[in-house]
């Protein structure tokens, strides 16, 4: 049967490793390729490295690191950070990275998705939604590391990029982003249930309770995560660990 | 020597790595002379079908490939759209598949995509003939990652060594003689994973031809 998939998330900047409080306040905590070796020791379900200057900076990825943790991974990969365009996807591809993942391009440009899933199969395409609670209600969409509001209200859009042909949505909180205060189940169950495609969500689990809760309420689910599995104790100490489902 | 075809497409490196830990001999196959070399051969892919077809089209490995599988009868494992390519045709393009094995490639399709969303994403147990030399020391329902929307479905079911539940029963593994495919990504499977491609280095694959 298939299995929710515990999975956690790595932010990159300067070539380190990162971890935000609601996208800002970002800590070092270390190497990605270390990282990812201690990742495959303890066989984590699937990793998500995520380099939050790209698209902010207007920088192309980083092709280097991204062939060296890919070649590292031993288990599936989905990069995401400053891909705007089919030929970096291509590219991303063929350096061994499974999944890549789009975030403030579709946006403006939707064909980018119909002509990236006839291309390259919707299995490897996902989408980041950057979201987060509006102050009267509802959510809404951001991207630029939720510096750039967009007005499209998150589950229309997600119900959007699947009938493009997003094979994945991955539901990033911004205000639980860093907290360990639990995922926003609201959200994540309003998406979750309107698309037929993959859900992954990411944002706020403090404990593997949050990760279990998500899973039992939502069923086949990606439950991601950053700071439990970057951070141990309530100094915050760095430590990758790791456990999922059925460990 | 183990050749692992590079066609532009799938993760060459992670094969690549996973044999250089396990100490044996493989190289990243982008030249026809490569597969000349090798005795055994693995053909990776990820993405659409048509893409695939037409990278390995252009490549300059078809020839030799085919000729090293179907005449040398050499060793050959596909893996996910490395597997479909072994096919005649696939529903997700119009290019002709390698044809290597009597099967097409049709689409997942349910209606209760709440059980059962596309793609097939994730960790899934496989039923497999624990007889088969490709699962020697593994558990009798192996769990490996799948990354798919499409399946390879044979008309010999005879060949079929390794199937799947997700809303249908689909083929997951087939051997014909020489020729191994294998949906899910056993270079991102961890143990398990390295079980196969192990095996797969030292088993007898055309054995029952």
């Amino acid at each position: 049967m298939l299995r929710s998939r515990v999975i956690p998330v790595l932010l990159v900047r300067d070539k380190g490793l990162v971890k935000t409080v609601k996208f800002k306040n970002d800590k070092y905590v270390g190497d990605p390729i270390n990282a990812v070796r201690i990742f495959n020791e303890k066989e984590v379900d699937e990793l998500i490295v995520l380099d939050i200057d790209a698209t902010a900076q207007v920088k192309e990825p980083n092709y280097d690191l991204i062939e060296n943790i890919a070649s590292e991974c031993r288990m599936p990969l989905c990069y995401g950070g400053g891909v705007n365009n089919l030929d970096q996807i291509l590219k991303i591809l063929s350096l061994g990275v499974e999944k890549v993942a789009l975030s403030a391009a579709p946006y403006d440009n939707e064909g980018l998705i119909e002509e990236a899933a006839r291309r390259v199969g919707s299995q490897s395409i996902a989408v980041v939604l950057d979201v987060r609670k509006r102050r009267f209600g509802g959510y809404q969409c951001m991207t630029h590391n939720a510096t750039v509001a967009r007005k499209i209200e998150p589950v229309d859009y997600a119900r959007k990029l699947a009938n493009l042909g997003a094979g994945e949505i991955i539901i990033n909180s911004i205000d639980r982003d860093g907290t360990m205060s639990g995922y926003d189940t609201r959200i994540i169950q309003s998406i979750n249930s309107a698309v037929p495609i993959p859900v992954t969500a990411v944002g706020g689990a403090g404990s593997m309770q949050d990760v279990r809760n998500l899973a039992d309420k939502e069923g086949i689910i990606g439950c991601a995560a950053g700071s439990i599995f970057v951070f141990k104790g309530k100094y915050r100490a760095v430590l990758i660990n790791y456990q999922n489902l059925s460990q | 020597m183990i050749a692992i075809a590079s066609y532009g497409l799938g993760n060459v490196k992670a094969f690549a790595n996973v044999y250089h830990r396990l100490n044996i001999e493989h190289c990243i196959a982008d030249k026809p002379e490569q597969l000349k070399d090798a005795d055994r051969i693995i053909l990776p892919g990820v993405g659409a079908f048509d893409h695939a077809m037409q990278l390995l089209n252009q490549s300059g490995l078809r020839e030799t490939l085919d000729h090293a599988v179907l005449i040398q009868k050499k060793p050959v494992m596909g893996i996910c759209v490395g597997m479909q390519m072994m096919a005649c045709k696939s529903e997700e393009g119009t290019l002709e598949g390698l044809g290597w094995v009597e099967a097409s490639v049709r689409k997942f399709s349910t209606e209760d995509t709440k059980t059962y969303p596309l793609p097939h994403m994730g960790w899934n147990t496989l039923q497999i003939d624990s007889s088969h030399p490709l699962f020697a020391n593994m558990s009798d329902n192996p769990e490996l990652y799948f990354l798919h929307s499409y399946y390879f479905d044979n008309e010999d079911s005879s060949i079929t060594i390794a199937t799947t539940d997700y809303a249908k029963r689909f083929t997951t593994i087939v051997q014909k003689a020489n020729i191994i495919g294998i949906q899910c990504h056993p270079e991102k499977s961890h143990d398990t994973g390295v079980s196969i491609l192990k095996n797969f280095a030292s088993m007898q694959a055309n054995q029952n031809a």
